[in-house]
């Protein structure tokens, strides 16, 4: 093609871009961003929700048009010449638009036909991609009744019909289990090695931005740091650590404990101990504990970045002022016992069993399509289970459904309060539906706006909030009434490190005070901050367990797995593998 | 990396034929489509055709006779032998009023104890008492109840019973033209079509821009070399033959249900009813673009296409008598020539002028919209 591989493919200069909200309101969704993006090569944008990640995405796209600055795409002015950059590029937007009522075969030939790709080419093309992404057996299903994953790799598949001399990807693994991620990201870095392809990908995962070549880093729509992830990483060096305590508690305690602290950039659960990043190169002190070094990764130096350059803390102001739930011992809050639930001929869940105790956060894994959702709806109530028995806070939940519900909080994993009312107004429906009466439920919205900062937002119409916003609202109404229990369906999905850092942090000190949770999210590292974890996969439970306990299970002989990701992979392989050979032996 | 670019700029069949085999099929898959395109206009020809009528037939009349000469009882077995009476004799004026109450009975014809004495004083009264409640269908009640005497009084004169009432020197003679069997269905059929193709048209595509747009599939779609004149073209085809769909069966059902005479030209009603649809389609298609909202795009579509036809285009109400507001909406509204072109094509045969100034309104509409939608679908997103 045109040029070496040194020269770049996207370049953009000063890129300036507003949004008009309402009158005289305008957002700066990208502020004097100048970026370049290498032939042959991945280039990652990464940054916080917000950052403008997609509207570059889409201005590259020719979708929109830069309101200052210049961006030049595969050599042509992005803002004059959309059409002839949309005729050699792909682009993957966030939701990728499959005609759901159409087959996988039907959306596949829909985008040959589009890109006039002869019927040779297809012959040649076409096995190649069913190669890759492993659609061959459904070619004839509808797209809508295709997995989460599936239909990601369905919509990648339909980019790549031809080949694009780039290819826009927005970030195309949201929602995804860590399974189809990684054979997600196996198909677009062979493309690039083997091809030659360039790739610009935005991400909200630093794993995947450590497979660039290049990483951008974006917040509030400007240029933080670029360059290549090393470079990027060195940031840290020195700030990294592990801290290993010999406290007999789970690690998401400590790393409640250390993220609070001022002199702490960042802390997370990892392998059963807290990896931090400190301000300072020495490390800090702390009774009961050893620090350890250990080589920086991208999201500590992004962390670092982040509270360098914008003096962003994570989680900061997030622990929840809350009174402490009578102790009442650790008696068990929700019993599952063979639960059972089948659609027609497909089961969706099989023969489950687990207790969950007070104050306990259970985490809830499993790739798409595991039977996660359905056991949740049923455990809340709003699905009749088909056999097995189910207490929910001391009530069978098929016969007093009505009283169980009164001690549980529901977070669903789409955005469902109401988008043209205010925030204020959205509380004040859900304290009047939770039964809250006057100075009770002005109390508690109080709480509400107070604990989860939403005062600023109070007569924002719901749907005009950012993500962050909507989702920190949706826990908010789901708290008002102080349940007991609260089941929260991939609260982080598509949320960015800091969001979850907040969310997480809100959780254990929910825990703390006696609220048991349960939840289920495809981060796998989030896994660790739960106090017991379970694996469901094809409705099966394959394993459950301490984090520590279900990594051990999955690691060979006494190398336990090193981190919840690995762990997770290989015990969802391994039974599938099991599963092919009774197939086979039967 | 050796495609060829695609030229883009130009229109290509390849392009448009894979854009229109996938609305086709979407068409096809969504049962809710198929239910408005294809269900509802059977349902609308069965309600149009059988269910409402204008028409007046065995009308319940009470009949109060305080005479029992033969000659008020020849006035009453006029009443019998109308087939558009099914008559009730009653004893007194109270019974027949507290049954017009009840709406049991729609009209009473009343004779006088001395009907026959005066008839021979030459100044005999008849009273016929009509409910006037539906003040079109009393008028027409009223027309036929001095049909039947009328026709009484004829005869009459005819057998040279006594010379005493003599025949009327002028008789009046009302005669209809153009539906002379003045049977609603055949004024109703014609409309009946501009309805179906408007819900065919405007109702149907509404919905299809704005379920790309609610889809998030135009982001996809709109980095591809398509342009929008492909985009555009494609939505409108499978939607004009759904609307064909429906006008052969309301020209089937007027021909062999209803027995609608045609006294123009088939081809012309043809020719007509394919560019009202393409006028409809393009509104459709408008509002859907301009919206980017289902719900929203429906309301305005059923406000602004569907009702106007059936309320505004002279085909319920007849516009010579709408207030001069009304009337002047209705001249700017592309279905109201659409009816006065069907009305007369069927029911009065080719008439050059009319169908030619219809023609070119309609022409100029579909050349309208079609700009507006254009100008309206930008591969933008904002």
């Amino acid at each position: 093609m045109n040029g070496g591989a040194g020269d770049l493919i996207v370049q953009g200069e000063a890129l300036t871009k507003r949004f008009a909200r309402q009158k005289n309101d305008t957002i700066t969704a990208l502020d004097h961003v100048s970026f370049g993006a290498r032939h042959g090569t991945l280039t990652a944008l990464v940054g916080p929700d917000g950052a403008g990640k997609t509207t570059l995405l889409r201005l590259a796209a020719g979708l929109m048009k830069p309101d200052e600055g210049t961006l030049t795409v595969i050599g042509l002015d992005a803002a004059r010449q959309p059409q002839a950059i949309q005729d050699r590029i792909s682009y993957m937007p966030q939701r990728f638009g499959l005609y759901e009522d159409l087959s996988v075969q039907e959306n596949l030939d829909l985008y040959a036909d589009l890109h006039g790709v002869s019927h040779e080419q297809r012959a040649e093309r076409y096995p190649r991609l069913m190669e890759m992404t492993a659609l061959a057996p459904f070619l004839d299903r509808l797209a809508g009744q295709l997995s989460g994953g599936m239909k990601q790799k369905l919509g990648l598949a339909c980019t790549l019909v031809r080949s694009p001399e780039l290819l826009l990807l927005d970030e195309p693994t949201v929602g995804v289990d860590p399974l189809s991620r990684r054979e997600l990201w196996d198909i677009v870095s062979g493309l690039v090695e083997n091809e030659g392809l360039s790739v610009l990908v935005s991400t909200s995962y630093m794993d995947e931005a450590e497979r660039c070549a290049h990483v951008v880093v974006l917040h509030e729509g400007k240029v933080l740091a670029s360059g290549p992830p090393d470079e990027l990483r060195s940031r840290a060096d020195g700030h990294s650590f592990f801290v290993i305590s010999q406290r007999q508690e789970p690690a998401r305690k400590l790393q409640a404990e250390l993220i609070d602290r001022p002199d702490v950039i960042d802390a997370v659960p990892q392998g059963g101990q807290v990896r931090v990043v400190l301000r300072e190169r020495e490390p800090l002190s702390l009774e009961g504990a050893t620090l350890e070094a250990t080589p920086p990764n991208l999201e500590d130096s992004l962390m670092m970045l982040l509270r360098q350059e914008t003096h962003v803390r994570p989680a900061a102001n997030a622990a929840l002022e809350l009174v402490k739930k009578e102790a009442q011992g650790h008696d068990v809050v929700i019993e599952v016992h063979d639960l059972v639930r089948k659609f027609g001929d497909f089961t969706a869940v099989n023969r489950t069993s687990f207790e969950v105790k007070r104050g306990e956060v259970f985490g809830l894994l499993g790739p798409n399509g595991a039977g996660k959702t359905t056991t949740f709806r049923m455990l809340c109530g709003l699905l009749p289970a088909t056999s097995g028995t189910l207490r929910v806070a001391g009530a069978d939940l098929r016969r007093a459904r009505a009283e169980a519900r009164q001690n549980i909080g529901y977070v669903a994993q789409k955005f469902s309060l109401y988008g043209d009312i205010s925030v204020l107004e959205n509380l004040q429906f859900f304290a009047g539906a939770y039964g809250l009466r006057n100075s009770r439920a002005e109390q508690r919205i109080e709480w509400a706006m107070e604990n989860f900062e939403l005062k600023q937002r109070a007569t924002s119409t719901a749907g005009s909030l950012p993500g962050g916003f909507q989702r920190r609202l949706a826990m908010a109404a789901a708290l008002l009434h102080e349940p007991a229990i609260v089941f929260l369906d991939e609260p982080t999905s598509g949320a960015d490190p800091l969001a979850r850092r907040e969310f997480w942090r809100r959780i254990g000190s929910l825990a703390d005070h006696g609220t048991t949770i349960v939840v289920t999210t495809h981060f796998m590292e989030e896994a660790e901050y739960c106090d017991r974890i379970m694996i469901q996969d094809a409705g099966t439970m394959l394993a459950i367990g301490t984090p520590e306990e279900v990594r051990k299970q999955a690691g060979e002989a006494d190398r336990p797995a090193r981190s919840m990701e690995e762990a997770f992979i290989g015990i969802v392989e391994h039974a599938r593998e099991r599963a092919q050979r009774q197939e086979h032996a039967a | 990396m050796s495609d060829p670019p695609a030229q883009s700029q130009r229109l290509s069949w390849r392009r448009l034929r894979a854009l229109t085999v996938k609305e086709t099929r979407q068409l096809l898959r969504d049962k809710s489509n198929l239910m408005v395109g294809l269900f509802l206009p059977v349902v609308l020809i069965l309600i149009f055709g059988y269910g409402l009528s204008f028409d007046v037939r065995n009308a319940p009349v009470g009949i109060v006779s305080q005479d029992t000469s033969p000659t008020a009882r020849d006035v009453v077995a006029g009443f019998y032998l109308s087939p558009y009476f099914t008559v009730t004799e009653l004893h007194s004026m109270s019974e027949a009023q507290r049954l017009m109450r009840a709406g049991r009975i729609e009209a009473i014809v009343y004779m006088q104890t001395d009907f026959s004495r005066r008839l021979a004083a030459g100044n005999a009264t008849i009273q016929v008492l009509v409910n006037g409640v539906d003040a079109n269908r009393a008028r027409v009640l009223e027309g036929f109840a001095q049909g039947a005497i009328g026709q009484w009084s004829v005869k009459r004169a005819a057998a040279g019973a006594g010379g005493a009432m003599p025949a009327p020197a002028v008789r009046l003679e009302t005669r209809l033209w153009f539906n002379e069997a003045n049977t609603s269905t055949h004024f109703l059929v014609p409309g009946l079509i501009v309805l179906i193709m408007t819900l065919n048209g405007a109702l149907l595509t509404s919905l299809v821009m704005a379920r790309e747009w609610e889809r998030g599939t135009l982001e996809s779609l709109f980095v591809t070399p398509i342009n929008t004149g492909e985009l555009i073209a494609s939505k409108l085809i499978p939607y004009f033959g759904v609307g064909l769909c429906g006008l052969a069966m309301c020209l089937l059902a007027g021909k062999f249900l209803f027995f609608v005479p045609i006294r123009g030209s088939l081809l012309l009603i043809i020719l007509i009813s394919m560019l009202y649809l393409l006028v409809s389609l393009s509104l459709g298609l408008l509002i859907s673009a301009a919206t980017k909202n289902q719900f929203l795009a429906s309301q305005i579509a059923l406000i602004t296409s569907f009702l106007p036809a059936l309320m505004l285009s002279g085909f319920i109400f007849d516009l010579r008598s709408v207030p001069a507001i009304v009337r002047a909406i209705s001249t700017v509204l592309p279905p109201t020539y659409y009816v006065e072109a069907l009305q007369t094509l069927f029911l009065a045969g080719n008439v050059p002028g009319l169908i030619i100034k219809d023609v070119a309104v309609l022409i100029v509409a579909a050349v309208v919209l079609l700009v507006l939608i254009r100008i309206n679908t930008r591969k933008q997103l904002v």
